[in-house]
C-alpha cells in the first residue's frame, strides 16, 4: 500500500546498472559551537528536492548530501539565515524551503488558520445568539423545571 | 480459474450493489416493506461476493500465481508466507479490493445490527452504502482490476517492496481503512436522515458506536503507521506532515468533533445540522485521501505508482458523492428543527468549543496541504509547506483543547457554575502544575518551555480524567463497586483522555529532550550521547529469506553498566535491486535508543546515526489507550438494550445518562 | 443562505484538482529563466584525451551564439536515452552543444563517450557539482537553453526529445535554427 522510494534509490538503481556516481569525501567544515545551533536549526527547513518530502536534516541523497555541506560552509561565513535562504531560492526556487516564505501569494496560507479561528468563534456566538433570541425564557413554570434540570447529577 | 472467480465474483457484487443502491430508495418512496428488506439481503450477497474475491486474490499470492500481473509486480517466490498474505493491500489495485472488502462488511454489520433502527432508515442507510460500494467496484473492474492476466507467465515475481515487509506494515492498511470506511457509515446515517427529516437524540444515539468504532480504528491505524515510520525509515521521526499522513489526520481530526458532537445530539437534541455535516465531513475527507494517494497530484512518500486517469475517476466519483451530499445539506438541512438554547459554559457549550478547534486544525491542515498545489495549477509558481508550517500552525491549537478536555468531563449539561467546577477541579489543576514542575528535572533534569507546557496539558488531562472517575466511583457505597459500576462509556471517554495526555507528555518530551548524531566509528570505536556511551563493535553479512544484509553490532552503556546490544543493518533485496536500512532500538518506556547504519568507508569504519528518544513510547501508548477508551465507548450497554430503542423512538430528548 | 457554503468550497476545490491533474508536481520551474548564465571556471576535458596542460572555460565564453548546455554523467540512465539524439542534433551543426560533466569519474566518462560518439563541444567537467547547484541542477540530465546574449531562456528537465526540441526550443533559437 505504501509504496516508497527512498530518498537516494534513484541514484542507487543507476549505480547497480552502470559505474558509480562520483562521491568525493569531503571533511566536513568546522563550525563553532553557535553557528553548530544556527546550522541544525536550519536544516529542516530546507527541503530535499530529489527526496519525497524530507528535508536534508534527514536525507542521505546526494544531491541533498551536496546542499547540506553547502549551507554549512555557508554558515562558516557568518551569513546570516534570510542571506542562506536566498542563496537557495536563487537557485531553486521557493520550492526548496520547507518553511515558505511570507509574501502577497502565501499570505493566506499564514493568515488562514488565526482566520480560521476568529470565524469560528464568531460563528459559535452568533449561534449561541440566535438560539437565545428563539428560545426567550416564558413562565414561572418552566423556571422551576429548568431550576430541577441544573440540579439533577448528569 | 480462480483469478477469474474473483473477476466475476467481484461484477456479480457490482450488479448486487447496483440493486442495493436502489431498490430500498424505491421502497422508502413507495412505503413497500419488502423492498426495503431487500437492502438486508443485498448488503450480505455482496458481502459474499466481495469475500470471495478477496479469498481468491489472497490465494494467488499464497500459491505464488505469477500468472496474475499484480501477484507478479508484488510478490516473490522468497517471499515469507506472512507478507504474501499481506501484499495482497501492497500496491494500488489490491489495496482498492481491500477497501470495497471493508466497505461491503461495514455495510453487512449494518444489516445485521440493524433490528434497532426503524426499518425505513436502516433501509436507506444500507441503500447509500450501496452507492458508495458501487462507486468502487466500478474503479476496480473498470481501471484498477486486481485479476488482469500476465502472459507470459514470469517465473519470479518482483517481490513487495521490502519497506512493506514488516509487521507493523501488515497490520497499518487494514485498521487505517476499518476507520476511513467506517466514517461511510455515519455518513450514510446523516443522508438518510436528510432524507427522511428526522434526525433527533435516538439518530444520534444510533449512530455513535458505529462512528466510534471507525474512530478508534483509524486512531490504530494511524499510531501503527507512526510506529512503522520511526522503526523502518531510519532517521528516528515519527510524523512528518506528509501530505498523504495528512490525509489520514484530517478525517481524525473531524471524526473526533463528530464523535463528540454525537453526544451532545445525543443528549440534548441539538446541534443537528452540525452534527450531520461533520458526518458528511469525515467521509468526504476519507474519499479526499484516497484522491490525493492514488491520483498523482502531490508529491508524497506514500504516494503510489501515479495514474492521472486513475485521478480523473476518483475526482469524478468524489465530485458525486460529496457534492450530492452537499447538495442534499444545502436543501434539507434548514428543515431540521430549530435548535435548542446553548450555554457557552455547560458541557455542550464546551464541546462546541471543542469542535471549533478541531474543525479549525483540520482546516488548517488542508489549507497547508493543499496550498502549493493551487498556487501551481494559478501559475504563482511552486513552494513547499512542510513540517515547519504545520508545526508553527497545529501546535497552538492543540492548547485550548487539552484545556477543554480536562473541563469538559466536569461542567455539567445545560449550565455549568464556575465555582462549583474549580471545587472539583482544584486539585488536578494543582497536580498539574506541581507535576509540570517535576516531570523535566525528574527525568532529565533540566526544564525547557516545550516540556512545561507539554507536561502541564498532559498531565491536566490525565489528573482530571481520573478524578472525574474517582469522583463518580466515591458517590457508590465501596469503592470497588462504584468503579464497577460507571459506565462503560464512562471509562471509555476517560482511558481516551487519559491516552490523550500520553500522547501530549510524549511528544513534548521528545521534541525537547531528544538528540541525535551523525558520528562515523571504527570498529572497538564509541561515542558518547548524553548519559550512554555506544560502542561498535563492526559489521558482518548475514543473510535472511530474500535478503543479504551487512550487520552492525553496537553495545550501548549507561554509566559503565551494559544496557543494551543492537543490530542494525543495511539490507540489500536482491530482486528489487533495493538497499534497506533496518534500524536497531532498544525500547523503553521512559526513552528508546535508536541506532541505524550508514554508510560504509573503506578501512571498516562505519557511519552511524545515533538517537536518544526520551519517553517516545507515551506518543504510541496514548494512540493505544484512545483505541482502547474507543471500544469501551462503542460497546456501552445502552447501545446494546432493544428496549431502549422502542423507548426513545417516542421521546425526542429523552436518553439515559452519558 | 449559509447552508450552500460547504458546497461551494467544494466546487472551489474539484476545480483546483482537476487542473491540478494535468501538472506534474516534481517538475521545478527555474528561477534562473531570464537571467545570465551563473558565472563559472571549469576545466575542459580534452577529447580525445591529450598530455596538453588543462584549459579552462568561463561562463563568460559561453556568450556570442545561441547554444545548449547539458548537464549529464555516464551514471545516468536518462542521458544515455537522450545521448542518440544528442548525436543527431550535433550532427546537424543546428546548434552548439555545450556539456557539462557533472560529478563524474573521467575513465567512466571517456568510456562511455568514446564508446557511443560525443556530441559536445566542448565537455566540461564539474567534478564536486558545486555548478551544477549555481544552476539550480538537481538532477540529471538538465538541458538550459542560452541565446546569443548568454542568457537562459529555457530548461529542459530530463531527457532531451526529438518532441521537446521541435516544439520548444527550436522556436526559442530563431534565426539560424
Amino acid at each position: 500500500m505504501i509504496r516508497r522510494l527512498m530518498s537516494g534509490l534513484a541514484f542507487v538503481i543507476t549505480a547497480t546498472n552502470v559505474q558509480a556516481q562520483v562521491v568525493t569525501e569531503k571533511p566536513p567544515i568546522p563550525l563553532t559551537a553557535e553557528q553548530d545551533v544556527r546550522f541544525r536549526e536550519l536544516l529542516p527547513d530546507l527541503r530535499c528536492l530529489v527526496c519525497q518530502n524530507e528535508s536534508i536534516a534527514d536525507s542521505t541523497a546526494p544531491l541533498a548530501l551536496d546542499l547540506k555541506y553547502e549551507v554549512r560552509g555557508l554558515v562558516a561565513q557568518g551569513k546570516s539565515e534570510r542571506e542562506i535562504k536566498k542563496y537557495l531560492t536563487d537557485r531553486y526556487g521557493d520550492f526548496v524551503l520547507f518553511r515558505p516564505p511570507f509574501d502577497a501569494r502565501t499570505a493566506l496560507l499564514w493568515l488562514g488558520p488565526g482566520l480560521l479561528v476568529l470565524l469560528g468563534l464568531l460563528a459559535l456566538v452568533l449561534h449561541v445568539r440566535r438560539t437565545r433570541q428563539a428560545h426567550a425564557p416564558s413562565g414561572p413554570v418552566d423556571a422551576a423545571a429548568l431550576k430541577k434540570l441544573l440540579d439533577e447529577q448528569p | 480459474m480462480i483469478p477469474e472467480l474473483g473477476h466475476f465474483a467481484l461484477i456479480l457484487a457490482l450488479g448486487i450493489a447496483a440493486l442495493q443502491a436502489v431498490v430500498p430508495i424505491v421502497g422508502w418512496r413507495t412505503r413497500d416493506s419488502r423492498l426495503l428488506a431487500f437492502a438486508g439481503s443485498a448488503a450480505q450477497g455482496q458481502f459474499l461476493c466481495v469475500l470471495l474475491a478477496y479469498v481468491c486474490l489472497t490465494s494467488s499470492f499464497i500459491t505464488k500465481d505469477f500468472s496474475v500481473a499484480y501477484v507478479a509486480e508484488n510478490a516473490h517466490t522468497q517471499l515469507p508466507l506472512i507478507y504474501r498474505i499481506s501484499a495482497v493491500w501492497g500496491a494500488h489495485e489490491g489495496s482498492l479490493l481491500l477497501w470495497t472488502f471493508m466497505l461491503s462488511s461495514w455495510t453487512f454489520a449494518v444489516s445485521v445490527f440493524n433490528r434497532r433502527l426503524p426499518a425505513e432508515l436502516g433501509a436507506l442507510v444500507v441503500s447509500i452504502l450501496g452507492m458508495i460500494s458501487v462507486g468502487f467496484l466500478l474503479f476496480l473492474l473498470l481501471t484498477s482490476n486486481p485479476f488482469e492476466r500476465l502472459f507470459p507467465v514470469p517465473l519470479e515475481g518482483r517481490d513487495l517492496n521490502p519497506l512493506l515487509q514488516d509487521p507493523g506494515l501488515a497490520i497499518h492498511p487494514p485498521t487505517l481503512y476499518m476507520g476511513y470506511v467506517g466514517f461511510s457509515v455515519a455518513f450514510a446515517f446523516s443522508i438518510a436522515a436528510l432524507l427522511t427529516g428526522k434526525l433527533d437524540a435516538a439518530w444520534a444515539r444510533w449512530t455513535r458506536p458505529w462512528t466510534t468504532a471507525a474512530w478508534m480504528f483509524l486512531t490504530l491505524g494511524i499510531t501503527l503507521g507512526s510506529w512503522w515510520a520511526y522503526n523502518e525509515l531510519g532517521w528516528g521521526g515519527w510524523w512528518f506532515w506528509d501530505p498523504v499522513e495528512n490525509a489520514s489526520f484530517m478525517p481524525w481530526l473531524a471524526g473526533t468533533a463528530l464523535i463528540h458532537s454525537l453526544a451532545v445530539t445525543e443528549k440534548r437534541g441539538i446541534l443537528k445540522s452540525w452534527t450531520a455535516l461533520l458526518a458528511i465531513l469525515a467521509f468526504s475527507l476519507s474519499l479526499l485521501g484516497t484522491f490525493l494517494v492514488r491520483s498523482g497530484v502531490l508529491v508524497s512518500v506514500h504516494a503510489f505508482a501515479t495514474d492521472p486517469s486513475r485521478g480523473l475517476f476518483i475526482l469524478v466519483f468524489m465530485g458525486i458523492i460529496v457534492g450530492g451530499a452537499l447538495t442534499l445539506y444545502a436543501w434539507r438541512a434548514p428543515k431540521l428543527a430549530s435548535d435548542g438554547e446553548l450555554n457557552l459554559f455547560s458541557r455542550e457549550g464546551l464541546l462546541l468549543f471543542n469542535n471549533v478547534f478541531l474543525v479549525v486544525a483540520c482546516g488548517a491542515i488542508l489549507l497547508g496541504t493543499l496550498y502549493p498545489l493551487v498556487l501551481d495549477t494559478l501559475k504563482l509558481g511552486k513552494i513547499s509547506v512542510g513540517p515547519p508550517y504545520f508545526n508553527a500552525v497545529f501546535l497552538p491549537l492543540t492548547v485550548p483543547l487539552f484545556v477543554l478536555v480536562g473541563l469538559g468531563a466536569v461542567v455539567p449539561w445545560k449550565k455549568g457554575r464556575v465555582g462549583e467546577t474549580w471545587k472539583r477541579l482544584r486539585i488536578p489543576a494543582m497536580a498539574a502544575v506541581a507535576a509540570a514542575i517535576i516531570l523535566p528535572f525528574a527525568l532529565e533534569g533540566r526544564a525547557t518551555i516545550v516540556a512545561l507546557a507539554g507536561g502541564l496539558l498532559g498531565s491536566w488531562t490525565i489528573f482530571a480524567a481520573v478524578q472525574d472517575v474517582w469522583r463518580r466511583a466515591r458517590a457508590k457505597p465501596s469503592l470497588l463497586s462504584g468503579l464497577i459500576n460507571v459506565p462503560r462509556a464512562i471509562w471509555g471517554m476517560t482511558i481516551a483522555h487519559v491516552g490523550l495526555g500520553c500522547w501530549a507528555l510524549g511528544v513534548a518530551f521528545v521534541t525537547s529532550y531528544g538528540f541525535e548524531q551523525d558520528v562515523r566509528l571504527a570498529p572497538m570505536a564509541e561515542a558518547a550521547l548524553g548519559a550512554y556511551s555506544f560502542g561498535f563493535q563492526g559489521a558482518i553479512e548475514t543473510k535472511g529469506p530474500n535478503f543479504i544484509a551487512q550487520q552492525g553490532t553496537v553495545t550501548v552503556e549507561q554509566g559503565g553498566r551494559p544496557v543494551a546490544t543492537l543490530n542494525p543493518q543495511k539490507r540489500f533485496y536482491p530482486s528489487q535491486r533495493n538497499v534497506q536500512t533496518e534500524s536497531a532500538v532498544d525500547v523503553g518506556l521512559t526513552r528508546d535508543l535508536y541506532v541505524s547504519l550508514g554508510e560504509a568507508f573503506d578501512d571498516g569504519s562505519w557511519s552511524l546515526r545515533i538517537y536518544v528518544k526520551p519517553m517516545i513510547r507515551f506518543v504510541w501508548l496514548g494512540g493505544v489507550l484512545m483505541f482502547i477508551g474507543g471500544g469501551l465507548a462503542a460497546s456501552d450497554r445502552r447501545y446494546r438494550l432493544a428496549r431502549a430503542a422502542e423507548r426513545s423512538a417516542v421521546s425526542a430528548s429523552g436518553a439515559t445518562a452519558a | 443562505m449559509r447552508f450552500a457554503i460547504p458546497l461551494i468550497v467544494l466546487a472551489g476545490l474539484i476545480a483546483v484538482f482537476f487542473f491540478g491533474l494535468q501538472h506534474d508536481p516534481r517538475e521545478l520551474p527555474s528561477p534562473l529563466i531570464g537571467k545570465s548564465a551563473p558565472a563559472f571556471e571549469l576545466p575542459i576535458v580534452p577529447f580525445p584525451a591529450s598530455d596538453a596542460p588543462p584549459l579552462r572555460l568561463t561562463a563568460s565564453e559561453l556568450k556570442g551564439k545561441p547554444l545548449l548546455v547539458n548537464f549529464f554523467a555516464s551514471w545516468c540512465a536518462g542521458c544515455q536515452v537522450e545521448h542518440p539524439f544528442l548525436m543527431q542534433l550535433a550532427q546537424t551543426g543546428t546548434v552548439e552543444l555545450v556539456g557539462i560533466d557533472y560529478k563524474d569519474a573521467d575513465a567512466d566518462l571517456r568510456a562511455w563517450l568514446g564508446q557511443k560518439g560525443n556530441p559536445y563541444a566542448p565537455i566540461l567537467a564539474d567534478l564536486e557539482g558545486k555548478v551544477g547547484i549555481d544552476w539550480g541542477v538537481y538532477g540529471v540530465p538538465e538541458t538550459f537553453v542560452l541565446n546569443a546574449d548568454g542568457v537562459i531562456v529555457y530548461k529542459h528537465i530530463g531527457p532531451m526529445t526529438a518532441e521537446a526540441w521541435k516544439t520548444k526550443i527550436r522556436p526559442l533559437l530563431g534565426a539560424g535554427a
